[in-house]
């Protein structure tokens, strides 16, 4: 909403700088969000009085024109085809800053030599001064503007831009803001008088109203007005039109849009004698009717579009646009004025089905009161009869089916102080609130009764009437102090959110950057992780996706890692080890979907930066797997490593990870179709944890072993096993060993030394025990134990 | 005899403060305790003595060997602390090489501002948890006083999992809102708690907007919040994060779901309130949205509105990364970019 300042200033007469009236609007909740300055750029350019024009000597278009300008007197070439001697038009001298015609942009005006003759000046166009696009033909200005004034005193203007909030249609006017202002800066509001003394026939004799369901229109205000002259309209009422963001059109056309501006309400003009049957009915629109609007575009309508029709046709679309079949021309010499309002759910539906919104229905759509129609009408037939010259007819023609009741809100004695903490006198409560409009009908000790103003229909309660209470005294005046801290909360357990900070952590920590990366992902990318094109889980799918990449709620997030991986991959040749710890969605039914916390893990390429310190390493299985150890060593969780099954892991360098049983996480290479597809490196490995299962995995409590006070022994051992023999089944049978305290596997050898079809495993053995020191015969003993336990189950042998 | 092995004492004792070098001190050493030295021999000779002589002169034979013997312990030590970097002569190590590098992991920016939001939070009281992303149209909307065909739903252009008409529609939510509503259907006041979480909108994506967002919500109901418990509350969030010389500003604003509204904004820290293109010439960057609890909104989670009160907030959480760090494009987030993330 355009709000020009000497249009608000006349409602609410006061010396405020517009920074100040902005700035307390604000504050108020009526965001001024720029303050505009026409003509603040307008200096040398001033109202000059054109005494003569003469034909260019060398150019046929061009002419020489003499503008007068008070003081002097200047002749300058133009090219502009309106121009005549007698008009007043704004005349700009050599430094003034104009937009230049061409370029679009600001420039110094110089001398200038056109077909052979000095030029020292400008007649403007609205487009030099920055006014519009239009450069066709120059500015006349009214007969009754004072020569040689700077034209910014006679036509600069203060313009504050308004961003409202929904609850607020009442400020969508200058009469609303006014009423804002009136009330923050104390100042006293002087709203036009409306009254209408119609002089013709009565209404009721030229036209009916008929209302179909008064649920879809609350009121509809309709007059007649005979003996229009069609023209333009005055300049005055131009210039407010065109500083609020509006295109003058015509004389009646303006009226209309004037009033809906000063009052917000909209209205419509008819040309009366195009109206079928002296009828207006406001109906649905039938199924399949088609409607050709102002903007002289062909519409197909149904029943869920609000129309306004005459005895055979839609004639406009209520509270949204009229129509090209009864628009008001040059032929027309008497209008039907309607002010009406309908209910702002069927026009929110009404704008959505046709893909339509306009300046009407953006203020029907906040839902406005249905005096506003009656007060519009008239003041908008005075208008008419005075600008136009119309006779209007007797009454106003009023069909309000049910009306609107007056509203009262209570507000119990304390109120105020219980929401705000403020300490607000009652007669101050009653002063700012009847600032506001507010009638304060009965009160007491315990409470008072205040009739809200119709204007103000987001008020309904009593918080309401506190925050009014407030935002006038001022938000900015409420007291701050040290919080108040209220310990007592109820207290819900700690859940997901603490684990997942501290795996995220744990992972940075590991060396791994963090990553986060897009919910919604392309059905393609999910299809591309399992080499057979397979999806495991049918995705949830966006009913109004933005474009086929944000289609689908992502069941994994591997997609979008892998796709960081290579987008970096173009860029730079790093060890890349990175994490997403996110959700994934997996649908159930019409029910809303399990999100599943999830961490996926990514690494790939070398295993550092290129260094003087040793060679490349490329990244392998137990790297992957090592930083998941190590995660799950920090969880305190004790898992088993299984061969895995996972479709879009490399099938023999893939492992399940097993706690109880269940399945926690998976870990191995990327395959190497996927690898393909998401081009990345061949050597790309993951892991993917349920972060969910492993939290409740985690042991509660660390079980504490009292420290041995006795001296360890170490001992290496090499054993022989057949190669299908997993490491985990020799680590079991160690661990089975109460006086081996630790084993570390150091070696694992294939090759000439040993059989065909076998491996040795090197493992530093550490003897240990809690209640005395080990003999060497001890330690003997212990380990011919543990071989011979290895060869009956494994088959292992002592490497020789 | 006596005065000899003196003046012998007081020359070595000399002669070892001279000393540079280990091999110089072990030819002192050798030369005035060693075998051959004239002090050695002293006390060889002792022995021909006769018995009353041989007392007192072994007695100061000896102190003037304990004397040599324990300087030249002290220099000894001294010498090699002084000289344990020329020991290696040239094999000195290049200190300036880059070192073995430990692989540095990063947590999102995004990340470390929910965290530090939290955590400032977490310091008055509130508790941290979560919410889920696929709403229902009633949690989204409807129970925080946005019924089907409000105006407000303009203000949160929605993706949807099924038709927007549908009453029991699916939505990505497009606030931590509708947490609000989720927490005080299941507790009871007194209540203080903290939502981080992704939140969505159907929304052209360019330099400043992205439809995937973050923001942290807040709620404090008992029975004697006030609106200056808001304010002083979020106040001290404002300057906790943003510095504790921060102008802060609190406007009326409107949101259905509170009453009375406002906005928290803090001075711009470009121009300081002068204006500038950051804040677009106001002078204040909008940081949060908050107000007291709508009465219909406590009462339809069964609070009774004329015995409690309360307040809630929302931030959105890349705008203050945004300003915090002064970053020029909201999509490097998502981006993954390594450039942009190794930065934080």
């Amino acid at each position: 909403m355009r709000v020009p300042l000497k249009w608000l200033l006349e409602y609410v007469p006061g010396d405020w700088t517009a920074e100040f009236i902005a700035e307390r609007l604000t504050l108020a909740g009526i965001e001024v969000g720029a303050i505009e300055r026409i003509g603040q750029t307008w200096n040398d350019v001033c109202v000059g009085y054109v005494t003569d024009v003469q034909p260019h000597p060398n150019a046929d278009r061009l002419r020489l024109v003499t503008v007068d300008c008070g003081t002097s007197s200047s002749t300058v070439v133009c090219g502009a085809p309106n121009v005549a001697t007698g008009q007043r038009v704004a005349f700009a001298r050599v430094g003034a800053l104009l937009i230049d015609g061409h370029s679009g942009k600001p420039a110094s005006l110089k001398p200038a030599k056109i077909r052979g003759v000095l030029s020292e000046g400008m007649v403007c166009s609205e487009k030099e001064l920055g006014l519009s696009e239009d450069h066709t033909s120059t500015i006349e200005l009214p007969q009754d503007a004072p020569i040689g004034l700077p034209l910014a005193d006679y036509m600069g203007e203060v313009v504050l831009e308004l961003e409202l909030t929904p609850n607020r249609p009442d400020c969508l006017s200058i009469i609303g803001v006014a009423r804002e202002v009136a009330a923050l800066l104390g100042g006293a509001l002087r709203l036009p008088e409306v009254s209408l003394e119609g002089q013709g026939e009565s209404v009721k004799d030229m036209v009916t109203v008929s209302i179909e369901d008064g649920d879809d229109c609350h009121r509809y205000c309709a007059t007649v007005v005979k003996g229009i002259k069609l023209g333009p309209s005055p300049s005055w009422m131009q210039e407010r039109l065109k500083a609020s963001g509006m295109r003058p059109i015509s004389n009646v056309v303006d009226i209309t849009n004037y009033v809906m501006l000063e009052y917000g309400q909209p209205l419509h003009a008819f040309d009366y004698d195009t109206l079928s049957g002296r009828k207006i009915v406001v109906r649905r629109a039938r199924e399949g009717e088609v409607f050709r609007t102002l903007d002289d575009v062909e519409r197909r309508l149904g029943p869920g579009v609000l129309v306004i029709a005459d005895g055979e046709r839609p004639v406009g679309i209520a509270g949204i646009m009229g129509g090209s079949n009864t628009e008001v021309s040059e032929s027309t010499s008497t209008i039907l004025l309607e002010a009406a309002n309908f209910d702002r759910a069927v026009i929110r539906r009404g704008c959505a089905t046709l893909g339509l919104r306009t300046e009407a229905s953006l203020r029907f759509d906040k839902g406005l009161h249905p005096d506003f129609a009656y007060t519009a009408v008239q003041r908008a037939t005075m208008l008419l009869a005075e600008i136009c010259g119309g006779v209007p007819a007797r009454e106003v023609y009023d069909a309000y089916p049910a009306c609107a009741e007056d509203r009262v809100v209570t507000l119990p004695a304390g109120e105020v102080k219980r929401l705000s903490g403020m300490d607000i006198p009652g007669d101050e409560v009653n002063r700012v609130l009847e600032s506001l409009g507010f009638v304060q009908t009965r009160g007491d000790d315990f409470e008072t009764c205040f009739l809200v103003p119709y204007w103000r229909g987001d008020v309904v309660g009593p918080a309401d009437l506190v925050e009014d209470v407030i935002r006038v005294m001022g938000y900015d005046h409420i007291p701050v102090g040290t919080p108040r801290f209220t310990t007592a909360t109820v207290m819900v357990p700690a859940d997901l959110w603490e684990f997942k900070s501290r795996l995220r952590q744990l992972m940075a920590g590991a060396g791994f950057q963090e990553l986060l990366t897009y919910s919604l992902s392309s059905r393609e990318n999910l299809v591309l992780l399992s080499p057979d094109a397979s999806l495991a889980h049918e995705p949830l799918t966006i009913a109004n996706p933005m474009s086929r990449e944000m289609e689908c709620l992502r069941t994994s997030l591997r997609a979008s890692v892998l796709d960081v991986v290579a987008r970096n991959r173009r860029r730079e040749h790093g060890p890349v080890r990175v994490f997403e710890l996110s959700r994934v969605y997996f649908p159930r039914g019409k029910d809303l979907p399990v999100e599943a916390e999830t961490l996926c893990a990514v690494l790939s390429g070398y295993s550092e930066e290129v260094s003087w310190h040793h060679g490349e390493r490329p990244m392998d299985f137990y790297d992957a797997k090592g930083a998941l150890e190590y995660l799950l060593a920090k969880c305190g969780v004790s898992a088993g490593f299984i061969p895995g099954d996972d479709v879009g892991l490399f099938p023999g360098r893939r492992a399940d990870v097993i706690v109880d049983g269940e399945k926690l996480a998976v870990v191995g290479q990327i395959h190497p179709a996927v690898a393909r597809s998401f081009e990345v490196d061949a050597h790309t490995l993951l892991f993917e944890i349920d972060v969910a299962k492993l939290m409740a995995c985690m042991s509660g409590i660390v079980e504490y072993a009292p420290l041995s006070r006795f001296p360890y022994s170490e001992r290496d051992l090499a054993i022989v096993v057949d190669n299908d023999v997993p490491y985990a089944r020799v680590a079991e049978i160690i661990g089975g060993f109460d006086l081996v305290s630790r084993a570390s596997l150091f070696d694992v050898y294939r090759g000439e030394q040993i059989p065909p079809g076998k491996k040795s495993f090197a493992i530093r053995l550490v003897f240990q025990a809690s209640d005395r020191t080990l003999t060497d015969a001890e330690i003997n003993k212990v380990q011919q134990k543990l071989l011979s336990k290895l060869e009956s189950s494994v088959g292992a042998t002592l490497r020789s | 005899m006596a005065d000899e092995l003196d003046v012998l004492e007081s020359a070595a004792l000399a002669e070892l403060r001279e000393l540079q070098t280990l091999s110089q001190l072990e030819a002192w050493r050798v030369r005035y305790l060693g075998k051959k030295s004239t002090l050695t021999s002293a006390l060889r000779a002792l022995s021909a003595l006769p018995p009353e002589q041989r007392r007192t002169a072994g007695a100061h034979s000896n102190a003037v060997k304990a004397s040599l013997q324990s300087e030249y312990e002290a220099r000894k030590q001294e010498l090699s602390l002084s000289t344990i970097g020329e020991s290696i002569g040239g094999a000195c190590l290049d200190v300036t090489l880059p070192g073995r590098a430990l692989p540095i992991g990063r947590l999102h920016p995004i990340t470390q501002v929910i965290q530090e939001i939290c955590s400032v939070f977490a310091r008055m009281g509130f508790q941290v948890i979560d919410g889920p992303e696929v709403e229902w149209d009633y949690y989204n909307f409807e129970a925080l006083n946005i019924p089907q065909d409000h105006p407000a739903r303009d203000m949160f252009a929605t993706l949807w999992l099924d038709s927007s008409e549908d009453r029991n529609a699916r939505l990505l939510r497009t606030h931590t809102s509708p947490m609000q509503i989720r927490i005080m259907e299941e507790h009871r006041p007194p209540l203080r708690f903290v939502v981080p979480g992704r939140t969505y909108r159907y929304e052209a994506t360019d330099a400043t907007h992205d439809w995937m967002f973050h923001q942290v919500e807040g709620l404090a109901v008992d029975s004697d919040i006030t609106l200056r418990d808001l304010k002083e509350t979020l106040f001290e969030f404002c300057r906790s994060i943003f510095g504790r010389d921060t102008g802060v500003r609190f406007r009326c604003d409107y949101f259905p779901f509170v009453e009375p509204g406002g906005e928290i904004a803090i001075e711009c820290f470009q121009c300081r309130g002068g204006g500038c293109r950051l804040c677009g010439s106001t002078g204040w960057l909008e940081i949060l949205g908050t107000g007291m609890v709508h009465p219909d909104v406590l009462a339809r989670c069964g609070i009774d509105p004329s015995v409690y009160s309360g307040f809630a907030f929302g931030m959105g959480v890349e705008r203050i990364t945004i300003l915090r760090y002064g970053v020029d494009d909201i999509r490097h987030f998502y981006s993954g970019d390594f450039r942009f993330l190794r930065q934080f």
